[in-house]
C-alpha cells in the first residue's frame, strides 16, 4: 500500500490509490496543525534540502514549515547568489548537496523536467515544488485535498480552471489529478492563454466564462502573471477583467453554489474581484492551511521509501 | 499462519474484566469527575469506549473520550521500507489538568505506551496519566507499569498475544497464539 515511487514528479501517470493515500495521510497532519503543539517526530533525523532555482515565496514557506512540523533539518538553497550564478551545473550543484547526506530535496526550477533529470541522478527523494510550465504537483494535490474538505467527494464533480492554461503547471498538475480522481474538468480562458489539442488531455475548453458557471462546482481561478509578459496574450487588463474577471454579479447570474480556488498569490480585481476572493465560498486561505498539511503527508510517505 | 495455543479470556470473562476495570478506575479516582478516557487504535479504542459506558452507567456522568494514533511517535519509523498507515488522532477536549486514563490492548514492551506518553504530553499537559491494559504479557523494554491490569499473562517472547472485540472481529477474546513455524 506504499506509494508506488520514491519521488513525487508529477500527478501525469500517478496511480489512482497513490492521490488517494496522500490525501487521506493529509487529514491526519490537519489535525496536528490545530493542536497547541504543532510538531510531530516521524522526520527525526532526515535532512531536506530546498533548492529554489526560480523565486518563490509561499511556496518554499509551506515546504519549510511542513519539513520542520515533521521535525527534519532543513537546509535552505536560493539560486540568488549562489553557485548556479558562477555557473556550476544542476547535476553537481546537487551532487555536492548530496554529498552533505541529504535524505530528501524539494526543488522548484525553471526548466520543465529538471526534477526528473534530478531523480535519475541523485539517491535522495526528490519532490517537484514546480518546474517550469509543467506540473506542480503538491498545489494540485491540495486543491483537491480542499475541495474534498468542502464538497465531501471529487467524483462527479465538475471543475473548472480559469485563465493562463498556456503557462500554467498549476492547472496542468490540477488536470491531470482531478481526472484521475473521477473529477469532470473544463478549462476556460482566452484563445491565446489555451494551448492546443488540449482537449486531448480530457478536458472540455470554453471560452466564455458565463457559458460554464452554471454547469460547475468548482472554479480554479488561475492568476494573471502580469511579471510573465502577459501583456501579449490580451489587450489590457481591464479587458481581461471584463471578459474572464469573477465578479460577484457574474456569479449570482450563474444562481449556483461554486467553490471558489485560487493558488495566489492574489491580483485584486484583476482575476478576480475582491469581495469573491474573501467572500463565503472562497477556501483561498483553507488552501494555504491544507498546503502544509499535504506537504506534511508527501514527505512523510516517501521518506521510508529510500 | 500462527497456530491457536489458548483462550485465555473468553466472552463472560471479558466482560467482567472490563467491568473490574471500570471499577477500579473508579475507586482509584474517587469518582469519575476529573477523568477523561483515552484509547490507543486500534483496538485499545474500543476498550476505552467500552470501559468509559460501563463508568457512565455506575456513575450516571457523560465522560469525554478520546483516541490517540501513536504512529507519528514510533520510534522504529527510520528502519521502515513502507511507512505505517495513519488513523489519526482524535482528542476534541483540552487535558489540560485532567487525570487521563490512557487504555490499550496488550501490554508488551512497553514501547507502544512510551509513545502514546509523548503526544498526550505535546497535546497538554494533564494532572495525570494512568494506564489501564486488558493484558500484561510481560517482558518490558522501558520501565513502564500498567495501574490497571485484566489479566497478567506470561508468555515467552516469541508467543503472541491477540484480542478480539466484537466491534472489529465479531467476538470478544484473547488468544496465546503459537510462535511462528518457521516454512
Amino acid at each position: 500500500m506504499p506509494l508506488q515511487s520514491k519521488h513525487l514528479l508529477g500527478l501525469d501517470g500517478m496511480k489512482r490509490e497513490d492521490i488517494q493515500l496522500i490525501l487521506d495521510t493529509a487529514v491526519s497532519f490537519r489535525e496536528v496543525l490545530d493542536r497547541p503543539i504543532k510538531k510531530v517526530p516521524p522526520l527525526q533525523g532526515k535532512t531536506i534540502a530546498n533548492m529554489f532555482f526560480e523565486n518563490s515565496t509561499r511556496t518554499r514557506l509551506s515546504f519549510e514549515l511542513a519539513e520542520r512540523r515533521l521535525s527534519a533539518d532543513v537546509l535552505g538553497f536560493q539560486s540568488s547568489g549562489s553557485s548556479v550564478s558562477k555557473g556550476e551545473t544542476l547535476k553537481d550543484t546537487a551532487r555536492n548537496i548530496e554529498a552533505m547526506k541529504v535524505d530528501m530535496v524539494v526543488m522548484r526550477h525553471f526548466a520543465a523536467g529538471a526534477p526528473h533529470y534530478l531523480a535519475q541522478v541523485i539517491d535522495a527523494n526528490v519532490i517537484n515544488a514546480g518546474d517550469g510550465g509543467h506540473e506542480h504537483p503538491t498545489q494540485a494535490l491540495l486543491d483537491m485535498y480542499t475541495i474534498r474538505e468542502k464538497l465531501d467527494r471529487l467524483e462527479g464533480l465538475h471543475v473548472c480552471i480559469l485563465g493562463d492554461i498556456l503557462h500554467s503547471r498549476v492547472a496542468r498538475s490540477n488536470i491531470y489529478g482531478l481526472i484521475t480522481m473521477g473529477a469532470r474538468v473544463s478549462v476556460c480562458g482566452p484563445s491565446t492563454m489555451i494551448p492546443r489539442e488540449i482537449e486531448k488531455l480530457g478536458v472540455d475548453v470554453y471560452h466564455h466564462i458565463d457559458d460554464v458557471l452554471p454547469t460547475i462546482d468548482v472554479l480554479n481561478v488561475l492568476r494573471i502573471q502580469l511579471e510573465r509578459d502577459a501583456g501579449r496574450l490580451f489587450p489590457s487588463i481591464r479587458e481581461y477583467h471584463n471578459y474572464f474577471g469573477v465578479t460577484r454579479q457574474r456569479l449570482e447570474k450563474a444562481g449556483r453554489t461554486i467553490t471558489i480556488l485560487h493558488p495566489g498569490p492574489i491580483n485584486r480585481d484583476v482575476e478576480i474581484s475582491a469581495d469573491v476572493a474573501d467572500g463565503e465560498h472562497s477556501v483561498i486561505l483553507q488552501q494555504v492551511l491544507n498546503g502544509v498539511a499535504i506537504r506534511m503527508s508527501v514527505l512523510y510517505l516517501l521518506s521510508s521509501r529510500n | 499462519m500462527r497456530k491457536l495455543k489458548a483462550q485465555i479470556i473468553d466472552e463472560a470473562g471479558f466482560e467482567r474484566t472490563l467491568t473490574r476495570l471500570a471499577h477500579e478506575i473508579l475507586e482509584r479516582n474517587k469518582g469519575a469527575e476529573s477523568i477523561v478516557i483515552v484509547g490507543i487504535r486500534t483496538r485499545g479504542e474500543f476498550i476505552a469506549r467500552r470501559i468509559a459506558r460501563k463508568i457512565e452507567e455506575s456513575e450516571g456522568v457523560t465522560l469525554a473520550i478520546g483516541s490517540l494514533d501513536i504512529t507519528l511517535y514510533r520510534d522504529d519509523l527510520l528502519g521502515k521500507l513502507e511507512q505505517p498507515q495513519l488513523k489519526g488522532t482524535d482528542i476534541l477536549f483540552d487535558l489540560n489538568d485532567k487525570n487521563v486514563v490512557l487504555i490499550d490492548d496488550v501490554l508488551f514492551t512497553g514501547r507502544t505506551i512510551r509513545a502514546a506518553l509523548d503526544e498526550l504530553i505535546d497535546l497538554g499537559r494533564p494532572k495525570s496519566i494512568q494506564l489501564a491494559v486488558l493484558v500484561d504479557r510481560g517482558h518490558r523494554q522501558l520501565p513502564i507499569r500498567a495501574d490497571y491490569v485484566g489479566k497478567n499473562v506470561p508468555t515467552s517472547s516469541s508467543e503472541s498475544i491477540r484480542v478480539h472485540v466484537k466491534e472489529i472481529d465479531g467476538e470478544d477474546a484473547v488468544l496465546l497464539m503459537h510462535p511462528e513455524m518457521p516454512n
